[in-house]
């Protein structure tokens, strides 16, 4: 903190919960330049007030684009890199009803698109404009719905199990570059995404804590990190889960 | 539908909970057929922010920060902000909230619609003395704005009006500018009541911050420790912020009448060895018990009541006395008995609960018939010094002594919100 120089830190979808969490951790701890990356023009100024008080030392700026358009994703991530990033944090989702994504296959491609494809053009753009002898991180969200497809979630989990798939590659990609890339994997958050999920009464956890251990891991640079940290073994669990036993689970 | 219980644990209710994360979107979730209440952390301790068998409206998803004014410390934010945050931002860069009750866990709109105090009330006030304005939004879908020269009748019903006026989105605070965190703190042991009343008469003038612990067990009733303090500059290192939790709710209660006895007693003996002044942090100082994280759970499986009363200056000790008696009697009595005088000014709020004279908290585990009794007597001790008890500890006060209590309800009535119903709302007010 005290001798810390000043990073340059990009947010993806810095109007999602988890990423604003992350956003404020970074703007607090001292001063840090960050861009923040949305659909949302509006929100994404309320964020930005809100960090400006948080971090006054902080420089805040706002980019708004389309998240699919993927000229418009080459133009700006190429503008944003022309300084030197320290941290990418790629962070979008939408979670729509599974029922629904079976019945309408516009909402399905949607879903796959916004958290899946969109992520890794994103993620793919600021690869290619990071120089691999500066030290840096590109960090991805997925989540444990990636880790293995089940009834009530799975057009959303496929389009995060993309991302698993996405990191890993890149990951060995960039082995032996100062480039590390992370891949964040949290359980059901406390988030405007999963409010239907709190009003059905699940236990959800809080935003803030996830924020937390995304930027831990950012710090460390580890590969794959579960937010809260229980998930790793439940994860793991399920996975092994013989698929006699899975398929009888109503989950 | 999820069981929600409050602070004091007495009963989990089934809810249905609706976030909030937008302040623009607010006034599409709230409507008038199916009545909620604004809920934020829960620390209330009875039914002021709970709506059983209903929905609640979660602000903790509004907890954004607007902006700062650094000429005249003005912070607009967000009404699911939690004071801590502020403290943790501002007090490093020499801005404090003016006021703060005994825990910073706790949201903007809950401090506003509780109004409430802190150790410095004769010299700050409540809470709602440093709100410059508050943003309401109706079930009806109107925004409404007040402040102390903004509709002051809006203003004065919603600040410790309960939640009930409209759901509280943002607000403009006061922040008070500070040195640093550190205060120079006394700590003098009294024997009885006529010393407490000199010590805090004597205090007043020149300490911000004033309270006390009374021994409400011991027999020797009526002894405590008066704790004092004021803001100094001192450039020592910050001790390492540190909490441990309850880690779960034992099968029963541990705060039955020997191990309290027992605590009482070790307390005041090992605070009365360690009296005299000394630099302290300040989170030690006026939030002891923010260190431990869901310390309700103590109290086991059936929860506990705090019941916290204000009483006129002119009948205020016998009140106290006659109160300490009882409880002495009844073999009730709590861990953290607190008796602390109010300054000489009435809140602005219609239904805030400061007021000018002496103010008893005290926590008694649910203990079904007997608990009740006790507070039958209590009650009858406030009503007869003409004094109130304080909703956001409350989950039992009789209709009469409510509204013996705060006159002005009946003003008050004219400002609710028709789409917004608690259990207190029900209980004390019919809707």
């Amino acid at each position: 903190m005290e001798e810390e120089e000043r990073r340059r830190i990009v947010v993806v979808g810095a109007t999602s919960a988890i990423a604003g969490h992350c956003a404020r951790i970074w703007a607090q701890r001292g001063p840090t330049d960050l861009v923040l990356v949305g659909r949302d023009a509006a929100k994404l100024e309320h964020v930005a007030s809100d960090l400006r008080v948080r971090g006054s030392a902080s420089d805040i700026r706002i980019v708004q684009l389309d998240f699919l358009d993927t000229e418009e994703i080459a133009s700006t991530v190429a503008s944003i890199a022309q300084e030197p990033i320290d941290i990418v944090l790629i962070a979008h989702g939408a979670l729509p009803l599974q029922d629904a994504c079976q019945t309408d296959l516009a909402l399905c491609r949607e879903t796959l698109e916004v958290n899946g494809v969109s992520p890794v053009l994103f993620a793919e753009a600021f690869a290619g404009a990071m120089d691999e002898n500066r030290e840096a991180t590109i960090a991805l969200i997925g989540s444990v719905a990636g880790d293995r497809g089940r009834k009530s979630n799975y057009v959303y989990g496929s389009a995060k199990g993309l991302i698993d798939r996405y990191a890993q590659g890149l990951q060995h990609r960039f082995y032996g570059t100062k480039i590390r890339v992370v891949l964040v994997k949290p359980g059901p958050t406390d988030t405007p995404m999963t409010a239907r999920l709190r009003a059905e009464g699940a236990s959800l956890a809080p935003a803030a804590g996830v924020a937390r251990r995304i930027v831990n891991a950012i710090d460390k640079g580890r590969g794959v990190v579960y937010a809260p940290c229980h998930w790793s073994l439940v994860m793991r669990a399920l996975r092994c889960l013989p698929d006699f036993v899975f398929y009888r689970l109503n989950i | 539908m999820k069981p929600v219980s409050s602070w004091g644990r007495l009963d989990a209710h089934f809810h249905q909970l609706v976030g909030l994360y937008d302040a623009g979107s607010v006034g599409d979730i709230l409507s008038r057929k199916n009545p909620g209440i604004a809920y934020g952390m829960g620390r209330s301790y009875g039914d002021v922010c709970l709506n059983p068998g209903g929905l609640l409206w979660v602000t903790t998803g509004l907890d954004r920060f607007i902006a700062f004014d650094e000429e005249t410390g003005v912070l607009t934010c967000e009404a699911g902000v939690l004071l801590e945050e502020i403290q943790k931002i501002f007090i490093p860069r020499g801005w404090t909230l003016p006021v703060t009750p005994g825990t910073l866990q706790i949201t903007v709109g809950g401090a506003i619609a509780n109004d409430v105090h802190g150790k410095n009330h004769h010299v700050e006030g409540s809470f709602g003395d440093h709100v410059r304005r508050v943003r309401l939004i109706r079930t009806d879908g109107e925004t409404i704005e007040a402040g102390p020269e903004l509709q002051p009748d809006w203003f004065a019903a919603t600040v410790g009006g309960m939640g009930l006026t409209g759901v509280i989105v943002d607000a403009d605070i006061r922040l008070k500018p500070i040195k640093g965190p550190w205060l120079d703190a006394e700590t003098i042991p009294y024997e009885n009541l006529d010393e407490f009343f000199e010590l805090a008469d004597a205090s007043e003038a020149e300490w911000e911050h004033t309270v006390s612990w009374v021994d409400g067990l011991s027999g020797k009733f009526g002894r405590g420790i008066f704790l004092r303090a004021n803001p100094v500059e001192a450039f020592q290192r910050e001790p390492r912020a540190w909490a441990v939790s309850v880690p779960f709710t034992p099968p029963f209660s541990l705060a039955n009448p020997l191990a309290m006895r027992c605590f009482n007693s070790a307390y005041y003996e090992f605070r009365k060895r360690r009296a005299g002044r000394s630099v302290t942090h300040c989170d030690a100082f006026l939030y002891p018990l923010d260190c431990i994280r869901e310390w309700n759970r103590i109290y086991g499986p059936s929860g506990f009541f705090q019941y916290q009363l204000v009483v006129p200056r002119e009948t205020g000790k016998d009140a106290v006395q006659a109160a300490l008696n009882e409880i002495v009697l009844a073999q009730e009595g709590s861990f953290l008995a607190v008796l602390k005088t109010f300054g000489a000014r009435d809140a602005l709020g219609m239904m805030s609960f400061p007021r000018p004279g002496v103010t008893l908290a005290m926590d008694f585990p649910s203990r079904g018939e007997r608990t009740q009794r006790l507070f039958e007597k209590l009650d009858a001790i406030v009503k007869n010094a003409g004094g109130r008890l304080y909703p956001a500890k409350d989950a039992r006060m009789p209709k009469a002594l409510f509204e013996a209590g705060y006159p002005r309800v009946e003003e008050f009535l004219k400002y609710r919100d028709a789409g917004i119903s608690s259990g207190l709302s029900r209980r004390l007010m019919g809707i």
